[in-house]
């Protein structure tokens, strides 16, 4: 079977809307749930966040999901258990984002293994560096069937862009601007020059636009410059504030995003 | 000479080290990977480094033969007075190399984070000198309990953020101040204060550091007759001062190297920050490295009655050390350390940083022979913990 995250792109070359949450949070069960509830609300794809103590890329919105995920009790383990079924629920593209550490203390192949048999198509290591990722890690990762997701920011050179992409596969993660995650809520001209000449370099791979995304207005602004966007902070507001009806919350809001709702 | 406790070129020691960044932090870092060596080794570079080492810092410092606490423990202790720096550690000798690696870099702006303070109190004294911005991030519970470096700083016209997530030490400080990196990338340089971080920062830090053992070779030979002691002792929290006054000895296997952790109330007590006693290979802050983390990755909450060693990781040049049995690794508990530093005050007059005790607390826990020399680095003083002291001893 061709991988979820290639096929998706291959027949949506536009509007494409992927959503990032904690999983364990809000509630430390809730993972199958928002999965569920994600699916039905017409997202197309999903990254699921591998909570991390130490989350240096994040901003305040989904650096306190983790802590509160960990609080919760949430692992590895745990996540893997949580999605051993959810391939009969959930058919969008699952991947999986998080900080390195974990993944080495759980053991690389181990955790590329657990990946596939539970049917997850990618991965988004924000701090796995590019030439460890080559010399280390691509044979286990296309022996399991995952995808490395690889980032690029408005500081990346056109050069290192175009050797990202060369080294890439599934999609290449930009985000918007130099910042953390949930930094800022609107798109700048400086960015939408940014997007223009990563468009303008002819890559192989199609573009996500991350951080920053909120909200229709600036969703629709990343689309017309990429294949789609990513929605974290935003999202992740959204499951704290509707913490007892998540499922109704989630289809109202990815709704407002695309344009189908209010 | 072989140099194999060196960085090799992808920035490992070992197993341990590398650039694990976000590729936010990719260019600043490459710019960095790239230029380091050329910018230090130039010779203008290294004569105004030198110079104000010299002038303004106060180099060299003493190498004292304590003969009082040399007749208690019954060998030869010499005390390496980086307590004597311009600041009252040896952190300074890193901030001055960094801040003038900063302006070759073209930077405006300064960030830094500090545990006990002296990190940040010498970056807001190189950014004053200088006349950069300077902002130091600082876990909130270590701005209480090292609150006259908070003013230090505050004087020296740095801001002081609280890192408020977490432990609220410097584990969190440093994540607040890659936060800050990544949003800031192009004006900053960001100084970080041990041999921690993604490479080059370890080897930067370990050279501007290395004036330490420079100095204790040539100061050995003029009151010795010899180059190299028998045994180098400092206390390890990221393992800037050890860094120092090990670079120099690293190739001559005859000097024992012994790095003391802080075990805090005890290694068993779930409240202790010895990292090669209770850690795992792991990545945090840029390197792999060796971590106190959970089972499941999550990094442990370190625990030390020294801000300056209250951190769950050690650089990957101490990993390795300790993994290749190159280094002696000494747990130190609150108690043994405090002890050990009133001990130095009352039998010479010097009252020690408590990061500083941890060392001197080696001669309790393990014997020497009368006729070996060794050398403990001092690497700061005590005055910013006066309450500390206080406070245990009941003075």
């Amino acid at each position: 079977m061709e991988n979820r995250i290639n096929e998706l792109f291959k027949n949506k070359k536009e509007g494409i809307l992927s959503v990032y949450f904690s999983a364990g949070y809000p509630s430390l069960n809730d993972t199958e749930g928002i999965l569920e509830a994600i699916q039905k609300s017409g997202a197309d794809f999903v990254e699921v966040g591998m909570p991390f103590s130490d989350p240096v890329a994040d901003g305040p919105t989904i650096q306190h999901s983790s802590e509160v995920a960990l609080e919760n009790g949430m692992s590895t383990a745990l996540l893997f258990n949580q999605l051993k079924d959810i391939r009969q629920k959930v058919d969008m593209p699952l991947l999986l984002m998080g900080y390195i550490n974990p993944v080495i203390k759980y053991g690389i192949e181990e955790f590329c293994k657990k990946c596939q048999e539970v049917g997850i198509d990618g991965l988004i290591l924000p701090d796995m560096p590019m030439q460890v990722y080559l010399e280390d890690y691509k044979e286990i990762f296309e022996k399991y069937g995952l995808l490395n997701i690889f980032l690029i920011t408005p500081q990346t050179s056109d050069e290192r862009i175009k050797y990202i992409d060369e080294h890439s596969e599934g999609f290449i993660y930009m985000v918007s601007s130099a910042s953390v995650t949930g930094a800022k809520s609107n798109v700048s001209d400086q960015q939408l020059a940014y997007f223009e000449r990563v468009n303008d370099l002819g890559l192989k791979n199609p573009r996500i636009i991350g951080f920053g995304i909120s909200n229709k207005e600036t969703f629709d602004k990343a689309c017309s410059h990429a294949s789609g966007a990513i929605i974290g902070s935003a999202f992740v507001n959204v499951l704290r504030e509707n913490p007892s009806r998540l499922e109704e919350a989630i289809i109202d809001f990815v709704g407002s995003v695309k344009g189908t709702k209010n | 000479m072989s140099k194999k406790f060196d960085v090799n070129d992808k920035g490992y020691y070992g197993k341990f080290g590398g650039a694990y960044i976000p590729e936010m932090l990719y260019p600043n870092v490459e710019e960095l990977r790239k230029r380091y060596l050329e910018i230090i080794e130039e010779p203008e570079f290294q004569k105004e480094f030198r110079d104000l080492l010299r002038d303004y810092v106060g180099r060299p410092t003493p190498l004292y033969f304590a003969k009082r606490l040399s007749e208690e423990y019954n060998t030869k202790i010499y005390l390496k007075r980086e307590d004597l720096n311009h600041t009252g550690a040896h952190k300074v000798n890193n901030t001055i190399g960094q801040i003038l690696v900063a302006k070759r870099l073209g930077k405006s702006k300064i960030i830094a984070e500090t545990g006990a303070g002296q990190h940040g109190v010498a970056t807001a004294t190189v950014c004053a000198l200088m006349g950069m911005e300077c902002i130091v991030y600082m876990g909130e519970i270590d701005m209480k309990r090292q609150k006259p470096n908070v003013e230090r700083m505050k004087i020296l016209g740095a801001k002081v953020v609280p890192a408020t997530c977490g432990s609220k030490t410097l584990k969190d400080a440093t994540n607040e101040a890659m936060r800050h990196w990544i949003n800031n990338p192009t004006d900053t340089h960001y100084i970080i204060g041990s041999v921690v971080g993604p490479h080059p920062y370890p080897d930067m830090v370990a050279r501007f550091q290395s004036v330490i053992s420079e100095e204790i070779r040539k100061q050995l030979k003029e009151k010795e007759g010899k180059e190299t002691p028998d045994h180098v002792i400092a206390c390890v929290g990221g393992g800037s001062n050890a860094a120092g006054a090990f670079y120099h000895f690293l190739e001559d296997k005859n000097v024992n190297l012994i790095a003391a952790e802080a075990a805090g109330k005890g290694v068993e007590t779930g409240e202790s920050a010895a990292t090669t006693a209770l850690g795992h290979e792991g990545v945090l802050h840029g390197s792999k490295t060796i971590l106190m983390q959970s089972n499941d990755g999550q990094i442990t909450e370190p625990y030390s009655i020294s801000a300056g060693l209250d951190y769950p990781g050690i650089g990957p040049m101490h990993a390795h050390l300790f993994d290749s049995g190159r280094g002696e690794f000494i747990s130190v508990t609150d108690d043994e350390a405090m002890s050990a530093g009133v001990k130095l005050a009352k039998l010479e007059g010097i009252i020690p940083a408590v990061e500083s005790s941890h060392a001197l607390a080696v001669f309790d826990k393990r014997k020497f022979k009368e006729d070996e020399i060794v050398v403990l680095n001092l690497s700061g003083r005590g005055d910013k913990d006066l309450e500390t002291y206080i406070r245990w001893g009941g003075y």
